[in-house]
């Protein structure tokens, strides 16, 4: 799994790449978290490169999520792949998290 | 399909090996992206919740996973390990369509595995340890 963070003006675009399994997803959370800490709760996570996401990364990106809004933030999902929505939407969070399908949409919606 | 068997130690790292496992042995029974898909979810879990749980940060073992398509086409995989014995009632069913506040921190795992997968059976005896019997009928 590769990380990488853009600090925006308003956003933090992270992308992530490869899977994100029980093996990487405390590295994915880790990243997460340590934005938010430093009050960039306005997040936009570029799936389009994740091969696999399994129920520790959701967990992750749920976890994110609370602790953005709790801050005043979001955390807005781009680009998920066919397969990450399915598995979204088995865990019913594609109500939970806003998706968009374009990268420039997601970032301009904060 | 001739059964084809991994053995692979129970930590973490293992899980892309596994899926690679995974993957070759259903693309060789003909299966499409979709079933394979269904069935790498459900054994990337399943493997997790054995490293996490049965095995945990203090016990070492390993993961033995078999897979074998059925005289009538039906995949049967079955994981075993060593470790703590599993008894799935004690995992409680994740309250999906829960908002945002009530969302559940585990157990997702055996929902998903449950749901992709036609039979999810756990079976532990002191002698073999857990055993995971899962079974994904031929599509159609």
């Amino acid at each position: 799994m590769e990380i990488s963070t853009k600090d925006m003006k308003r956003v933090s675009l992270v992308a992530v790449a490869g899977r994100v399994d029980s093996a990487t997803a405390p590295d994915f959370e880790k990243a997460l978290q340590s934005l938010i800490q430093a009050n960039r709760s306005q997040i936009v996570l570029d799936l389009s490169g994740v091969e696999y996401m399994s129920s520790a990364g959701i967990r992750g990106m749920v976890s994110a999520l609370k602790a953005s809004k709790s801050g005043g933030g979001d955390v807005r999902l781009a680009r998920p792949s066919t397969r990450v929505k399915e598995v979204l939407e088995l865990a019913g969070l594609l109500s939970i998290f806003t998706v968009y399908d374009d990268l420039v949409e997601a970032v301009g919606s904060f | 399909m001739e059964e084809q068997c991994l053995t692979v130690p129970g930590r973490f790292e293992s899980l892309a090996q596994i899926a690679e496992f995974v993957s070759a042995a259903v693309r060789d029974a003909g299966w499409d992206d979709d079933e394979l898909f269904h069935v790498q979810v459900a054994v990337d879990e399943a493997c997790s919740n054995i490293i996490e749980h049965a095995y945990g940060p203090q016990v070492t073992g390993v993961v033995k996973l078999t897979c074998c398509i059925q005289s009538q086409g039906d995949l049967v995989i079955t994981i075993h390990d060593n470790g703590k014995p599993f008894d799935p009632a004690t995992v409680p069913e994740p309250p999906i369509g829960a908002d945002l506040e009530n969302l559940p921190e585990g157990g997702l795992g055996l929902y998903f595995m449950r749901k992709l997968m036609d039979e999810v059976t756990f079976h532990f005896d002191s002698t073999n340890g857990n055993v995971l019997t899962m079974v994904k009928r031929r599509p159609k």
